[in-house]
């Protein structure tokens, strides 16, 4: 059996995000980069089901700069066997990196795909979405509890939904986006990054998947959100009521 | 002319109020562009719903009543409002952020081969398009964007956009044919765990109460956290920790992946305040901070800051307030 597990580079999430001063782009200067956190979630699902299953082959993929290879290398020192990178040069939006995975599941046709639900840099949360809708395949978002059935023709699956955890079972081949209580991922030990050195790392470009896209989405301008007031410490219980009510009217 | 098409999100049979944000985003679009709009509400036996829509100046409501959505199942969905978008010639489909639009309006948008922006939070005419604002980078980074192409799909923060108040031609309600034997079967709904707690939904309340790590189990969790809410008629949130430990259902997490609230009156209890945390409450009107650690970043944004033990504190609070 085969996974896919598209990986997404993305700053460290603890990162302090400044901006330029042109709110051209984001100040990239000293920033460290991690896997997206999610994927990673995502890549130590489908290592445990490896480990569970046995005869199971887990490929990381990346789309973007050579710069994704430092996040390959980290998918393949957790566990992953192969590793892919699309390069592409310019920043491509949800659709479009759907496409290209789209294209990418074609080449490899995996039993089916983990991701992570969403990228902590862009927040969009669609990619995963579209991808099945480009394949024709089902999908199960914000998943937080996995468990295959049936000779892996059926997983089933707790969604993490505003409601509650939501159950659902999906036909595979499918795409499966990962929420936070999946897992705790591992982190990579130093013996599976001296193996990651030699595992598989394929680079290809858009043309030899027999693709043009392109992003729709058009970023004009970034800045940071209105900074609020700068706050009050209050010393006790009383004094918290009464600003309430007189001065913050809220009671 | 925009003509935009509202995903209402009714949840067992119950009308999110979130709907109305997107309802306003509408409203905003048309008045700014012209235009028209229509509402589409999905599910079974949705004729009570459907009418509480009409006094908004839709166009018409739009009702996909059928067995076969009975749940919000993604695949169904997505292919019912795809093909009403694309017989309507919906140049918009919109639906508030939440967990039933980011599922299914992304696989809708992909169906119709349309680009996508999620948790918008505002929209500008620019000419004949527009230009959007959208959050980014757990609510750090607010960015203007274009989206090209003639057929857009958008989530939109119910917390940027108020509740459109009813105005406006009452609608006609309209019913939506659903070929049964034409959807798809790749998802099959089993269950839902929730419990009726007889409090508000944190996203509608206007008082949050919230629990954070200090909070050692469930049941001081009720007494203290659901004890403030009560005595404020709020309703309760929780950091991602107290979800993670099993001491709070998901539901009640309020964070860059849980809840996005805004209510008037924010009370985080012995909660830390991490980035992802804040994404999900910093546009509170008041924030109130009450935590044992006065270096705890949440002080950063609390407008009234109490450094104390939760246990004392909370207790005196609801106390105080009962009188």
């Amino acid at each position: 059996m085969k996974i896919l597990v598209p990986l997404k580079r993305v700053p460290d999430p603890d990162t302090r995000i400044r901006l330029k001063p042109d709110g051209s782009a984001v100040d990239l200067d000293g920033v460290k980069f991690a896997v997206n956190p999610f994927d990673a979630i995502a890549l130590e699902e489908a290592l445990r089901i490896k480990e569970k299953l046995g005869d199971v082959e887990v490929v990381v993929a990346a789309v973007g700069g050579e710069e994704c290879v430092e996040q390959l290398r980290v998918g393949l020192a957790m566990g992953a066997d192969r590793a892919l990178l699309v390069k592409t040069a310019d920043p491509l939006d949800s659709l479009a990196i759907a496409k290209v995975l789209a294209a990418l599941y074609g080449r490899e046709q995996p039993a089916f795909v983990l991701m992570g639900k969403q990228a902590i840099d862009d927040d969009s949360n669609q990619v995963g979405q579209m991808l099945a809708a480009l394949l024709g395949i089902g999908q199960a978002t914000f998943v937080s509890r996995l468990e295959l059935l049936e000779n892996n023709q059926k997983a089933r699956c707790g969604r993490e939904t505003d409601g509650g955890i939501e159950t659902v079972t999906v036909r595979l081949p499918a795409i499966i986006t990962s929420d936070l209580r999946l897992n705790e991922p591992r982190y990579a030990s130093l013996p599976g990054i001296m193996k990651a050195k030699k595992k598989p790392l394929e680079e290809l470009g858009l043309p030899e998947l027999g693709l043009t896209v392109a992003s729709r989405t058009r970023v004009l301008k970034l800045e940071p959100p209105a900074a609020r007031k700068a706050g009050l410490r209050v010393k006790t219980v009383d004094e918290l009521l009464e600003k309430l009510k007189h001065d913050a009217k809220v009671l | 002319m925009a003509n935009i098409l509202v995903i209402a999100e009714l949840d067992h049979g119950q009308l999110k109020q979130a709907t109305l944000s997107a309802v306003a985003f509408a409203r905003k679009v048309v008045a700014e562009a012209g235009g028209t709009f229509d509402i589409l509400v999905l599910g079974e036996n949705i004729a009570a719903a459907a009418e509480l829509l009409r006094p908004y100046g839709a166009s018409a409501v739009l009702a996909a009543d059928h067995a076969e959505l009975r749940h919000p199942v993604g695949d169904k969905y997505a292919q019912v409002i795809a093909g009403v978008a694309k017989e309507r010639g919906s140049t918009m489909t919109v639906g508030a952020a939440s967990t039933f639009s980011k599922d299914i309006l992304p696989r809708a948008a992909a169906l119709l081969d349309a680009g996508m922006l999620s948790d918008v939070i505002d929209v500008q005419r620019a000419g004949d398009d527009f230009t959007f604002k959208r959050v980014m980078f757990a609510g750090n980074v607010i960015a203007t964007v274009k989206l090209d192409g003639v057929v857009k799909f958008l989530t939109v923060r119910a917390t940027a956009f108020a509740h459109s108040p009813k105005g406006g031609e009452v609608s006609p309600i309209q019913g939506v044919p659903v070929e049964a034997g034409q959807l798809p079967g790749f998802i099959e709904y089993e269950k839902r765990e929730a419990k009726e707690t007889g409090r508000p939904d944190s996203t509608e309340a206007r008082v949050v109460v919230s629990g954070g790590r200090a909070i050692k189990n469930a049941e001081d969790f009720e007494r203290l956290i659901g004890g403030l809410a009560d005595a404020l008629g709020g309703a309760v949130g929780s950091s991602r920790a107290l979800v993670d430990a099993g001491v709070t259902p998901n539901s009640l997490q309020v964070g860059q992946t849980g809840k996005i609230v805004a209510p008037d009156l924010y009370i985080a209890v012995g909660i830390s305040g991490a980035i992802q945390h804040l994404a999900g409450m910093k546009d509170t009107k008041v924030i109130v901070a009450i935590n044992k650690d006065l270096e705890a970043p949440i002080f950063e944004v609390a407008d009234f800051g109490l450094v104390g033990d939760v246990y004392q504190v909370v207790p005196e609070l609801v106390e105080k307030l009962k009188k």
